[in-house]
């Protein structure tokens, strides 16, 4: 079972399949928030810092940075907003873009050894991103879709993950432990089975390649109601499938809490000392409060 | 079954997504002599309405929306050949797309059944759509408009593409371009040089219309 490790400047963080499960917060991102689009837009980025303090507070191992507005100087914004993040927090980054400058300029701004998302099996996107995550050694998301399609079956996504793994590590002196697989969360309110295939992937990921495994888990629940009830059944189910590490909501209490509740009962937060100590530090914390 | 019985049930069968009963009370209804055109304006396209109203005010959900949605269009693969047979005109055609390289479809799906919903007889290309496809699509179908869609900041780039493409066919003028999807903007629809440009599935119904009307008015017939 491979383990993949991510460092800030002063702090690592490590991914593996007998150890706590890597939590990524996912709110640095301005898909579906006009306001903070208009705000990156207009160069005030005050909001990151907002955004930063809230997912450290609520648990965050890593912290996912998305820098997509449209009709900007993305390499230029997430530059920016890398060195911000870096400022207020020593946890690492997920470096996010499919703009292969913006990601280059985002490496060449990190402190550490980044996390980039991402790669897909495409022959011409993995000539352009590999060699970057080899030029800045750091880690890599791979999803498992080519330019036809993004496929439903989990044996077709398991093919993908093949040629992935083979291109990266042969062609591109990739180490194979710097592939984390993102097996393809859909919304299950657009089709019931999504879930159960993206299981299976899971679960084949591990028993084949023993790879880490990531995925965007606010997905599963869109268009649904109670999606925080929906996040934290997923993740739990994930996990129990081998998933190692999600880009989640890691400000809702309720879903990190069910994560950390199945790193105990997976037996990966041993004798649940993490867990009795969280709990010791909320009752300090309540003890102190006026 | 009375036909109003056979129109309250396809109005109250399309609303919960009973795909197979829906089907069943439009062979039904045309059994009973009913129209086609009844059935579709009576029944099929209110209840859809409502279906889009309560999608928006966030009493229905996706999957609640999307059943929905399969029901009529079962209801309609029955209906449609014979629409065209009594020479009904159409609201509109309506050519759908997720452009090259996005594989999102849930919003396309939803403004489609909108669409329809509405009257429009819609063709949806589906996604991963090249512009090149879209061309042939728009000869083939001769729509009055033709649709985008993009989910990501990084697809939007394909709108630019896809009417470039429109334009070196010869076809730019012959159709209305509209684009839509999360990251879309009315400033980035104009930045493109888009027609129009909707934020959610009943705002491109009613521009839609709105637009179908206009050009049909600056056309004398």
């Amino acid at each position: 079972m491979h383990t993949t490790v991510l460092r800030s400047a002063t702090r690592e963080v490590t991914l593996g399949h007998d150890r706590r499960f890597c939590v990524i917060g996912e709110r640095i991102n301005p898909t579906g928030r006009r306001l903070f689009q208009e705000q990156l837009r207009a160069g005030d980025l005050s909001a990151i810092e907002r955004d930063v303090a809230a997912q450290v507070a609520g648990g965050a191992d890593v912290l996912d940075v998305n820098m997509g507005v449209p009709l900007t100087d993305e390499p230029d914004l997430l530059g920016r907003a890398i060195r911000l993040v870096q400022s207020c927090t020593d946890l690492p980054i997920c470096i996010d873009s499919s703009v292969v400058e913006a990601l280059e300029a985002g490496l060449a701004a990190y402190e550490g050894r980044a996390l980039v998302n991402s790669v897909t099996a495409e022959d011409e996107r993995m000539e352009l991103i590999l060699p970057l995550v080899k030029k800045y050694d750091a880690a890599v998301i791979a999803l498992p879709n080519d330019a036809d399609e993004i496929p439903m079956e989990s044996t077709k996504r398991l093919r993908l993950v093949d040629k992935i793994v083979e291109v990266a590590t042969s062609e591109y002196g990739i180490a194979i432990a710097d592939i984390v697989i993102d097996p393809l969360a859909m919304p299950i309110g657009a089709d019931p089975t999504v879930v159960c295939s993206f299981l299976e992937t899971v679960e084949g990921i591990r028993t084949k390649h023993g790879l880490n495994t990531t995925c965007g888990a606010s997905n599963v629940s869109f268009g649904m109601p109670e999606r925080h009830q929906l996040g934290a059944a997923f993740l739990t189910m994930a996990m129990g499938a081998g998933l190692t590490s999600a880009i989640m909501d890691a400000r809702t209490p309720a879903i990190v809490e069910a994560v950390r509740a199945a790193d105990v009962l997976l037996g990966n937060d041993e004798w649940g000392m993490a867990w009795i100590g969280a709990h010791r530090a909320r009752q300090a914390a309540a003890a102190a409060a006026p | 079954m009375t036909p109003d019985e056979i129109l309250q049930g396809l109005y109250d069968l399309t609303l919960v997504g009973n795909a197979p009963a829906v089907l069943e009370l439009t062979h039904a209804g045309l059994a009973a002599d009913m129209t086609p055109e009844t059935m579709l304006f009576d029944a099929l396209i209110p209840s859809l309405e409502e279906v889009g109203a309560r999608f928006e005010r966030g009493d229905f959900f996706v999957p609640e929306m999307l059943i929905a949605g399969r029901a009529m269009s079962g209801a309609m693969a029955v209906l449609r050949p014979l629409l065209a047979e009594t020479g009904a005109q159409t609201v509109g055609t309506f050519v759908m797309g997720t452009v090259k390289g996005d594989v999102h479809d849930i919003g396309k799906n939803l403004v489609n059944i909108m669409l329809e919903g509405a009257g429009f007889n819609v063709i949806d290309l589906g996604v991963q759509v090249a512009p090149e496809k879209f061309a042939d699509a728009i000869v083939e179908h001769k729509p009055d408009i033709v649709g985008f869609s993009a989910f990501l900041t990084t697809t939007m780039p394909m709108f630019k593409a896809n009417l470039n493409v429109l334009q070196k066919a010869g076809l730019r003028d012959s159709v209305i371009v509209m684009v839509g999807g999360a990251p879309v903007t009315q400033e980035y629809a104009d930045a493109v040089g888009a027609d129009a440009y909707a934020a959610d599935a009943s705002a491109t119904v009613k521009k839609a219309k709105d637009l179908i009307a206009r050009k049909r008015a600056a056309v004398p017939a």
